[in-house]
């Protein structure tokens, strides 16, 4: 398994850097200029100063080389200097955001945990919906409940987050007045009256996502429960006088669970990604809505980096999902 | 095998019914049979007679819907196990009545070990603690054959090849020391040496342990080589029934006779086609009113037509003891 992952790892490093090569080409060559937002008022020499000022005047490669050596050297002894008190790359220059010329890192500092806490609280309501919701759908295939369940997850899987959170909105803000319409970054949890008020404007976007999720992974989970509710190795264990409970909990859904946690673990790097929509919908000024500001406002280093992001952890998970696999299946083994 | 012990099975007028879409199917149309103490009984039938419908009817392990055991007496020693209710019947699967399954490459879970699946029933019936179930099942694997068994009980099913994995589902059928173990087709899914080897450990098992077996099977060979009575199947209900010698040396029904006659033999002219019985079992909708076997029969008359023969003695036994056959025609003439 050791050899495996750091064969993989290994792999992945030409991986990254195509797939950042790919990133930087398209994204610089996307028509745009970072002076779009800038007022027609300010004159063409001054232009042509500020865009020589961030750099944007330099020839592709050059900027490329540049970002790849700040983001795999400059900015992760940056983080390093921070932590340890050292003082290795002071001085040099970290990805700037074209935008606000504070470093990109650091934005991304700020908005990740918006992102983390509503977008990842979503993901784990979803899951901890869905697994029971598909384990019970499964065994009482084709009942009532399974009618109900099948019916919930068309509806999370066809209702786009836009409709499905306004209708929220609508109905638990507007009408009974349960919960914020809008979440509120600058809120500080300091006591139980502020983490109250957090859980409550938490609220409507963890549904609205959640039900969402809970949906895909809960039709994942059904299914593959009745793959394995008709194995042979069931009626063995119903053979051996095993209780229901320890038939379809402990055998099947040991074996059911397989390909659901790597469908789960392949779903994480979303999390990061953030939900852009529903962000946008709730106010809530997390990693999504970053990304969407600086494509916007073309600001080419952020769109790169937080694009540059999305593909490690992409990468890095389906390297989990497969070490995951092999962990939770004896038949698998990498070496 | 005293003729006069008490069954340890006592099986009367057993009925299953599956509900279909396509209506209703009689699988299993009263079926009766006694199993002696210690005595092996072979169940024989081509597919789809409802040999393994009916063994797994008597212990609860057909899905219920679409089956259901409409009527019938199964008594394993004073209980009735269609009676006493979903939670005993669990007490007794694994533990009273032990099951061999056809295929021994799916019947095992595979993501858990050979150890932990045989010490489950140990723990479940007898209830003994992880380390007594260990040392239990490494006595088990021990006796099936496997050598090296306190190192094997940590291995996946995977690891094992076929024939072990057989020898590991019969570890975990003899677990709580059954009175009946029910092997359904058992060697079927094995090569031929490794289907030989089976045989000889049931053979050796059953003289050591004393549970009485009932194999089912489409091979008369093993059939001849294990059984001290036959029970023959067809159309869901049984047939003919005899002490194994007497049903290969004067079978009564013809639907025996066509069968002993499909046996390939290793003597005599070579190239001669293998006999075989024209046309398909039938598929019960309804209740038998004439003689499932009619059809193929070279036999038939009106009387198959009109009514489903009942058992009847061939010898002075009577039905169910000695050799009887459920035909209207007979050998000697009608």
């Amino acid at each position: 398994m050791l050899t495996f992952t750091l064969r993989r790892l290994l792999l992945a490093i030409p991986i990254l850097l195509v797939i950042s090569l790919v990133i930087f080409l398209l994204v610089d060559l996307a028509p745009g200029s970072p002076m779009a937002e800038i007022p027609l008022t300010v004159p063409p020499d001054v232009r042509q100063k500020m865009i020589e000022a961030l750099g944007a005047d330099q020839p592709v490669f050059v900027r490329y080389l540049l970002w790849l050596k700040q983001f795999f050297w400059i900015e992760p002894m940056t983080l390093y200097d921070g932590w340890f008190g050292t003082s290795i790359v002071e001085g040099q220059q970290r990805i700037l955001s074209w935008q606000s010329r504070s470093p990109v890192f650091t934005i991304i500092g700020q908005r990740l945990p918006q992102t983390l806490i509503v977008v990842g609280t979503a993901y784990l309501v979803g899951i901890m919906i869905a697994l029971p919701i598909g384990i019970y759908s499964a065994y009482r295939q084709y009942s009532f409940f399974d009618q109900v369940g099948t019916l919930f997850a068309m509806i999370g899987f066809s209702v786009p987050t836009f409709f499905s959170g306004t209708l929220l909105i609508i109905i638990f803000a507007v009408w009974l007045g349960w919960f914020p319409t809008k979440y509120d970054t600058m809120l500080e949890v300091t006591d139980w009256q502020s983490f109250l008020q957090q859980v409550k404007q938490m609220a409507l976007p963890v549904m609205t996502l959640g039900l969402a999720n809970a949906a895909t992974i809960s039709r994942y989970m059904r299914s593959s429960m009745l793959d394995n509710m008709t194995m042979d190795y069931v009626r063995t264990a119903r053979a051996k006088g095993m209780d229901e409970k320890v038939v379809v909990l402990r055998h099947v859904l040991r074996n059911s669970l397989i390909p659901v946690v790597t469908v789960i673990a392949l779903g994480i790097p979303s999390i990061f990604g953030g939900a852009i929509i529903t962000e946008n919908l709730f106010g809530v000024n997390g990693i999504g809505a970053a990304l969407i500001g600086a494509i916007h406002a073309n600001d080419l280093p952020m769109v790169q980096t937080l694009a540059f992001i999305f593909a490690v952890l992409i990468v890095l998970f389906n390297l989990i999902a497969d070490i995951l696999y092999g962990l939770l299946d004896p038949r698998i083994r990498y070496d | 095998m005293p003729d006069g012990a008490l069954p340890v099975l006592d099986v009367r007028g057993l009925k299953t019914v599956f509900r279909t879409r396509g209506g209703e199917v009689h699988a299993v149309n009263s079926v009766s049979f006694m199993l002696r103490p210690g005595e092996l009984l072979g169940v024989v039938g081509e597919s789809g007679s409802g040999k393994s419908v009916t063994m797994m009817s008597l212990i609860g392990l057909l899905p219920s819907p679409p089956a259901e055991v409409r009527a019938g007496q199964v008594m394993l020693g004073d209980r009735d196990l269609l009676k006493i209710g979903p939670r005993a019947l669990q007490d007794v699967r694994g533990a009273k009545v032990g099951f061999v399954f056809q295929d021994p490459m799916t019947s095992l879970n595979p993501v858990f070990t050979v150890g932990s699946q045989i010490m489950e029933p140990l723990m479940r019936h007898m209830g003994m603690n992880r380390a007594e179930a260990r040392k239990r099942a490494t006595e088990l694997l021990a006796l099936v054959g496997i050598p090296d068994a306190q190192k094997r009980l940590k291995a996946y099913p995977h690891q094992f090849s076929g024939g072990m994995r057989q020898r590991v589902m019969i570890a975990i059928a003899l677990a709580c020391d059954p009175d009946v173990l029910i092997a359904d087709e058992p060697t079927t899914a094995l090569d031929v040496t490794i289907q030989a080897q089976i045989i000889e450990l049931v053979k050796d098992l059953r003289q050591k342990l004393g549970m009485a077996i009932i194999w089912i099977t489409h091979d008369l060979g093993v059939i001849a080589g294990i059984a001290d009575r036959v029970m023959v199947m067809y159309g869901g209900q049984v047939v003919e029934q005899a002490p194994v010698a007497e049903l290969f040396a004067d079978p009564r029904h013809p639907y025996t006779r066509a069968l002993l006659k499909t046996i390939p033999s290793l003597t005599g002219e070579r190239g001669a086609r293998l006999q075989v019985i024209e046309g398909q079992p039938p598929i019960m909708t309804a209740e038998p009113v004439a003689c499932p076997f009619r059809a193929r029969c070279a036999h038939a008359f009106a009387r198959c037509e009109a009514e489903n023969p009942q058992r009847r003695a061939v010898d002075d036994r009577p039905v169910g003891l000695g050799h009887d056959v459920a035909c209207h025609w007979s050998p000697e003439g009608v």
